[in-house]
């Protein structure tokens, strides 16, 4: 798994390449947290679209990036969500709290 | 079709939740699966093999062992550990629960399973261990003269 961060006045925009499972969340959890504080960041972007499998850990390591956001007055949006993606998001109701654009321009518009 | 099976054990590092679901995709494939059935084992699998290294066996080390067996058109997975074992299985079946959440897990791993195969089975048995049953029925599988 493969990050690349992107930072736009206060949002962190962040792109995976790879597959996101339990193995792989767990370096990723410490490298986005690590980047949102000390660039002092307020909102996360998660641009989904470069991960090619996802199990319950996405659902985990995005939970946990939206309580980060929400503990420092930012918010947590998703944009690039494949069906695959939406069927497992779904499920676990996080679609309801976390908003999802079709890509970074709508998503920075709107944030 | 001709029956098949197949038998895999490794120990319980993370590493090894995508070899585990590439190798089960791998055999899955002789069954002509779609990409999105082919996806929906991949997923389950990962899910049980995740839950025997983070839950059965928790911060030791432990083997994981897989049996896969084809019938006609369907994949039977078995997933097993012999760790801990689950006190409560109907608690742990339901959406969202979960015992580790300062894992930041999301206790969805028993719902995705059930989701995206056809039939899923849990025996457990405390401080012995943990046994998954899973059935997958390959819906668009050839005929094959
Ligand atoms: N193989 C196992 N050994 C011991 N406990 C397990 C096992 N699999 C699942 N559990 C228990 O069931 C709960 C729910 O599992 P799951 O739905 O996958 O959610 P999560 O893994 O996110 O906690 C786990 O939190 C754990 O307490
Ligand atoms: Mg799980």
């Amino acid at each position: 798994m493969q990050l690349h961060f992107n930072v736009k006045d206060e949002n962190l925009i962040v792109r995976f390449t790879g597959e996101l499972d339990h193995h792989t969340a767990q370096e990723i959890r410490n490298k986005i947290d690590n980047k949102y504080k000390n660039d002092m960041l307020k909102n996360i972007i998660l641009d989904l679209k470069g991960i090619n499998f996802m199990d319950s850990s996405g659902i985990g390591l995005i939970m946990g990036r939206y309580k980060t956001t929400r503990a420092n007055d930012g918010s947590l949006v998703l944009i690039n969500v494949n069906s695959r993606m939406e069927k497992i998001l779904t499920m676990s109701g996080i679609l309801k709290i976390v908003k999802v654009y079709r890509n970074e321009d709508e998503a920075l518009h709107n944030i | 079709m001709l029956d098949n099976s197949m038998k895999l054990e490794f120990p319980s590092k993370s590493q090894n939740e995508s070899f585990a679901r590439v190798v089960v995709a791998s055999f899955a494939a002789q069954l002509d699966p779609t990409i999105e059935e082919l996806a929906d084992v991949k997923t389950a699998v990962s899910e049980a093999v995740t839950n025997s290294i983070i839950h059965g066996y928790e911060n030791s080390l432990g083997i994981v062992y897989i049996e896969c067996e084809i019938k006609n058109n369907k994949l039977e997975i078995i997933i097993e550990d012999k760790g801990k074992g689950i006190e409560n299985v109907n608690e742990a079946m339901e959406p969202l629960y979960t015992s580790k959440p300062e894992l930041e897990r999301s206790g969805m791993g028993f719902t995705v399973m059930e989701t995206f195969m056809d039939h899923l089975e849990v025996y457990s048995e405390e401080g012995r261990g943990t046994k998954i049953k899973m059935v997958k029925e390959f819906k668009s599988v050839s005929i094959k003269e």
